[in-house]
């Protein structure tokens, strides 16, 4: 992979060339062809989808439903009508909450999550079972940062009365690769009507995901961490569980046929997408895949881990005790995120401090506060890796620290 | 300009007024929840003046200089004056130039003072 080649495909590097963006776990960079991409439709065919009978709304519709099958493509489902539109992760796992969590979660229920979540896939999950009367189970970390699972005792979480499992297959703060076939086999094995939910929002732009092997029914991302326009969220969800659910916005091209006293709405997965959707930014979230698919995703996860190994490295030479790196110790089980507390500083100086060098990292809490009550700290400061980074910017947060002594003291 | 002044600096180094109070006319308790910020105040007024103020919590230096400056601002002040500190002054009395996300930071100390009065 030539680093050098592939910054240039992203035009922010032009117009900031010193720029060092280490918050891809946030949001990613986009390439030209992404911006391109998006541009196209609105020079020329920006016509609504499904609508018309005239040319460019055909070449629209065309455009947008082929990305559809590249994603299904891309992540190996079964079929493309499992691929659902949204605005974002945390719109697609509120789909589901919403869509098939009221129609299946009773009284005395279990729903299940663990203490390392993202907001986004711990909130519904909280509400729906306050709001039915269902228990909210919280499966907590090992002290090295891994799902604190016994598979042998597995039964002590995992019941009859468990209804949904809801995990993240990476963890945006400790960086922790979770074993996501392995517990939804488990799982499976124990109770087959547990409904798993996988948040692969920091999974899908970093490494290979493969729905069908993974055994879970429903996972999710967002095209803006990976390299696509913001706005756009992708929800996979077996068929047959999608036709059974409820739709979750109702209105226009949801439906087959409208009465006075009834609606027949359409098959999945139309049903869940009423409005005009994010055209433009579906259609180039296809580009952003296709980025993706030449550099390759076995070379992306390989180029981050020795990112990741680097930095590692080197926080820990330099700054010995005084850093305190979060999440596991080994980099097979670790994505390429390293967030730390350093020397009883406050995250939000380092984060000032490192901005004035024109460092970008993540200060606070990343949208995941039981897991910083878990560890025990306020805030964290955090750099992510992608596949524009290279070990210099791992140096420039070296340098930025001392910098950080310097000025705080 | 450098947000890290010689006078933010210096209140962050050594804060002013720092710890508590054994038995406040009135505590409060503020969190950001943008980051986990805390802060505590507690003061003794007499005859509706701050005789005494004492701040602690966890957060970024801006909002621990922002604490020290604020407290060591108000002592003597009577409860009328405190109501009259708003954004516009306080920022004014920091002395720097904030962005949108570090004047919660900075304003945190102003909020909980409120709360004292309100």
């Amino acid at each position: 992979m030539d680093i050098k080649s592939l910054k240039s495909d992203f035009p922010i590097f032009k117009n900031i060339p010193s720029l060092v963006y280490l918050d891809s776990t946030a949001t990613s960079l986009k390439p030209k062809s992404v911006i391109d991409k998006e541009i196209e439709y609105y020079e020329k065919y920006s016509a609504n989808v499904f609508r018309g009978v005239y040319k460019i709304s055909e070449k629209a519709t065309e455009e947008y439903e082929e990305t559809r099958k590249i994603i299904a493509d891309f992540i190996n489902a079964e079929k493309t009508d499992e691929i659902i539109f949204t605005r974002s992760t945390t719109e697609s796992i509120n789909l589901v909450a919403y869509s098939l969590g009221r129609k299946i979660i009773n009284q005395g229920d279990d729903i299940v999550t663990s203490i390392m979540e993202h907001h986004s896939n711990f909130v519904p999950w909280q509400q729906l079972a306050l709001e039915n009367g269902a228990t909210f189970k919280v499966i907590d970390i090992t002290d090295d940062g891994f799902l604190d699972l016994d598979f042998a005792m597995l039964d002590k979480i995992i019941t009859k009365k468990t209804k949904i499992l809801a995990l993240t297959y990476i963890s945006n703060v400790l960086g922790t690769i979770n074993p996501i076939k392995k517990i939804a086999k488990a799982v499976k094995s124990i109770n087959p009507k547990v409904i798993v939910v996988v948040d692969a929002a920091q999974a899908v732009p970093h490494m290979n995901v493969n729905v069908q092997d993974l055994g879970c029914d429903f996972l999710t991302f967002s095209s803006h961490k990976m390299l696509g326009p913001t706005g756009v969220g992708v929800l996979w969800g077996r068929y047959e569980l999608l036709a059974e659910m409820f739709p979750f916005n109702y209105g226009g091209e949801m439906i087959q046929e409208v009465y006075i006293d009834k609606t027949i709405f359409k098959s999945p997965p139309h049903k869940f997408e009423a409005g005009t959707p994010h055209i433009s930014g579906v259609i180039a979230l296809k580009e952003a895949i296709n980025y993706l698919k030449r550099i390759g995703m076995d070379h992306v996860r390989a180029h981050e881990k020795k990112i990741l190994h680097y930095a590692i490295d080197s926080l820990e030479t330099e700054y010995g005790k005084k850093i305190k790196i979060i999440g596991p110790r080994t980099l097979e089980n670790r994505a390429g995120i390293v967030a730390f507390t350093f020397a009883g500083y406050h995250s939000h100086d380092i984060a000032q401090v490192l901005d004035e060098e024109g460092v970008c990292i993540r200060a606070g809490h990343h949208c995941a506060m039981p897991l910083h009550n878990r560890l025990g700290v306020n805030a964290s400061a955090r750099a992510s890796f992608y596949i524009y980074n290279t070990n210099y910017d791992v140096d420039m947060i070296v340098n930025g620290l001392k910098k950080v002594i310097k000025i705080l003291g | 300009m450098n947000i890290y002044s010689e006078v933010i600096l210096d209140h962050y180094r050594y804060p002013r007024n720092f710890g508590s109070i054994k038995d406040p006319s009135k505590r409060s308790v503020l969190f950001n929840p943008s980051c986990g910020d805390k802060i505590e105040l507690d003061v003794i007024f007499k005859k509706d003046k701050v005789e005494e103020i004492k701040f602690r919590g966890q957060g970024c230096a801006i909002s621990q200089a922002s604490a020290s400056i604020l407290t060591d601002h108000v002592l003597g002040k009577a409860k009328d004056e405190l109501k009259k500190i708003d954004k516009e002054f306080m920022i004014k009395l920091l002395g720097i130039e904030l962005g949108p996300n570090r004047i919660k930071c900075a304003l945190l100390p102003l909020e909980a003072l409120h709360k004292l009065i309100s």
